[in-house]
């Protein structure tokens, strides 16, 4: 092949190829990477908090663990039971899903449907700074402005509840709810709009009979990311959700969500001892709470992209 | 830019600069931290770190190497002792200060004394109005701190368990409804914004918001106010000693230091801070 094209040109060139092409494949390779190392880290996660983690069901049986209501770690012997824990996770995040995911589509369809340009312009990022706030000064404001407010207007012994860091929650994951949605909303074809206007709809109409449905996956995504934001949350829960230890029957009781449960432990668990492990269980479960919540959105959504394609 | 790292680790390194980290105990931070500064004063070549997020992770600490001084509001636990020798370390307790654990409520609350027994009794959920121990009737809202701290641990041993009664019964907890708060301070600003909270911080805690409750040992002994003197005098039933634990018999700066804390120039300022000096 080199013998018969002119010596020096064709030299350069194929070298020039060779060389493109081998840049090619080391940012192929580097790519490759950067996405197995994603599930190199989540593995590595899954493995540590099952080696950790595990060992707690042989002190007490997961049915025990699960289901029982005594939590006390620092005694002798200890006793470690998490259903309180779990509904404390329940109520915190039902409050602040229900709070958050009306007010936050709500918004979204304002703003990518109604406000004009300008507006939406200025607001999007006000909102979104709002989800650069650090959670400590979130569940500071809790504590000195929310929790006195909640405690009068729902005559209770004390403002620090479930429900006062549920609101504070709701507030953390409106912007992400906010934001997603209206990325997804604004996704959906102006054809749509039209169409919908030839029709003689209204605009109230458009949005909710052929917007809102049709950015339906990514508002889910973004609800989605929202519930995840109030489990995962801890730095507020901890601060200002009461953290009593008996199971909560409603919204207004103290009650000490599962990560609150593990940051207020794990300062003096020994590594490797009773508490330590208990501890990693309470994560493996969240963990597997997150998964499920994401598995469930999937379906979901998977459901919701059949019924469009009929 | 390489100049300047390399300047950068000599004056560290070689400067003679040290550096003490202190762990532990929330009640005995912020007279840790009165020491550390005034030591630094004198000292201006070593650098002393103190953090305060309780006793129990100062112990942690201690037994995983990474802090030089855990400071306790509690004594170590057997299971604790046990835990440092596996990992080669030793520890050595230095009594450094005497703490009230004073019991506090709202102001306008109407109780001025309570019992240990009925102190347990509120802590463990048995009691919950203020009507049965002679207050208003409304519900009493009990604070604890969390799990990690000294205070919650000696709380529950002293008034909870009753240590040292007849009546003390080693199977009583904390009540489900007690609210376990991550920080004395803010356990404090509970006591001072509802007129139906009691909580427990030690005795440098105490503000004028709040009204420390006189403490009877039984039904029949006369109430005593948390203060230096009742403490001193052993008059006052739940005192407890404030400690430094250290990896073996202290040495170097850190031994510079802790003979700093027990100078009477030391023990001068546990007074202004509010605890008990050792005399």
């Amino acid at each position: 092949m080199l013998g018969k094209t002119s010596p020096t040109t064709a030299e350069s060139g194929e070298a020039l190829r060779r060389r493109w092409r081998l840049g090619e494949k080391l940012i192929e390779s580097w790519i490759f990477l950067a996405g197995i190392l994603t599930i190199v880290v989540l593995l590595g996660i899954i493995a540590l908090l099952l080696k950790e983690g595990l060992p707690a069901f042989w002190y007490t049986s997961p049915w025990e663990f699960l289901f029982g209501t005594k939590w006390y770690p620092v005694s002798e012997p200890p006793t470690f039971g998490i259903t309180s824990f779990f509904v404390a996770t329940l109520w915190v995040t039902l409050v602040a899903t229900a709070i958050s995911v009306p007010i936050g589509v709500a918004c979204a369809a304002y703003l990518a449907e109604v406000a004009p340009a300008k507006v939406r312009e200025t607001v999007k990022p006000i909102i979104e700074i709002l989800a650069g706030i650090p959670s400590v000064v979130m569940g500071f404001i809790g504590l000195m402005l929310l929790s006195p407010l909640v405690q009068s207007a729902f005559n209770l012994n004390t403002g620090l509840c479930g429900l006062t860091a549920g609101i504070m929650l709701s507030l953390m994951s409106l912007p992400i709810i906010i934001s997603v949605s209206e990325d997804a909303l604004r996704a959906v074809p102006d054809d749509f709009r039209e169409a919908s206007y030839a029709l003689g709809a209204t605009k109230w109409e458009t949005i909710r009979h052929v917007c809102i449905p049709g950015a339906l996956s990514g508002i889910t995504a973004a609800v989605m990311l929202g519930v995840g934001r109030a489990i995962g949350e801890t730095m507020t829960v901890l601060m200002i959700a009461g953290g009593a230890l008996a199971v909560p029957v409603s919204p207004t009781d103290p009650m000490m969500p599962m990560t609150a449960a593990i940051a207020s432990g794990i300062g003096n668990a020994v590594r490797g001892g009773l508490q330590y492990q208990a501890l990693f269980a309470i994560g493996l479960i969240l963990f597997v709470i997150t998964l499920a919540v994401n598995l469930i959105a999937d379906r979901v959504l998977e459901r919701q992209k059949r019924k469009f394609a009929r | 830019m390489v100049v300047v790292l390399v300047v950068t680790i000599i004056a560290l390194g070689g400067g003679g600069g040290s550096s003490i980290n202190i762990i532990g105990s929330n009640t005995v931070t912020p007279l840790s931290s009165v020491w550390a500064e005034e030591f630094m004063k004198t000292h201006p070549d070593v650098s002393i770190a103190v953090s305060g997020p309780g006793s129990g992770v100062g112990i942690a600490a201690l037994i995983n190497g990474t802090a030089d001084i855990c400071q306790a509001s509690r004594k170590i636990k057997q299971s604790e002792i046990d835990q440092a020798e596996v990992n080669g370390v030793e520890p050595y307790e230095i009594q450094v200060a005497t703490d009230a654990l004073s019991v506090v409520v709202h102001p306008s609350n109407p109780v001025s004394e309570l019992t240990i027994a009925q102190l347990s009794a509120i802590y463990t959920g048995q009691i919950t109005n203020w009507n049965e121990v002679g207050g208003n009737d409304v519900e009493i809202v009990a604070i604890a701190r969390d799990t990690n701290s000294g205070t919650h641990v000696f709380f529950k041993e002293h008034v909870v368990q009753m240590k040292g009664l007849t009546t003390e019964d080693k199977s009583l907890e904390y009540g489900g409804d007690v609210l376990m708060l991550p920080s004395t301070e803010e356990g404090v600003s509970q006591v001072a914004s509802n007129p139906n909270a009691i909580f427990y911080p030690g005795l440098g805690y105490v503000t004028e918001e709040v009204k420390p409750l006189a403490i009877k040992q039984m039904a029949d002994s006369t109430g005593v106010l948390p203060s230096v003197q009742t403490a001193l005098d052993g008059t006052y039933p739940i005192a407890r000693p404030l400690l430094f634990y250290t990896d073996g018999e202290p040495s170097d700066v850190i031994k510079d230091f802790i003979d700093y804390c027990l100078s009477s120039e030391g023990q001068d300022k546990v007074i202004e801070v509010g605890y008990v000096p050792l005399e």
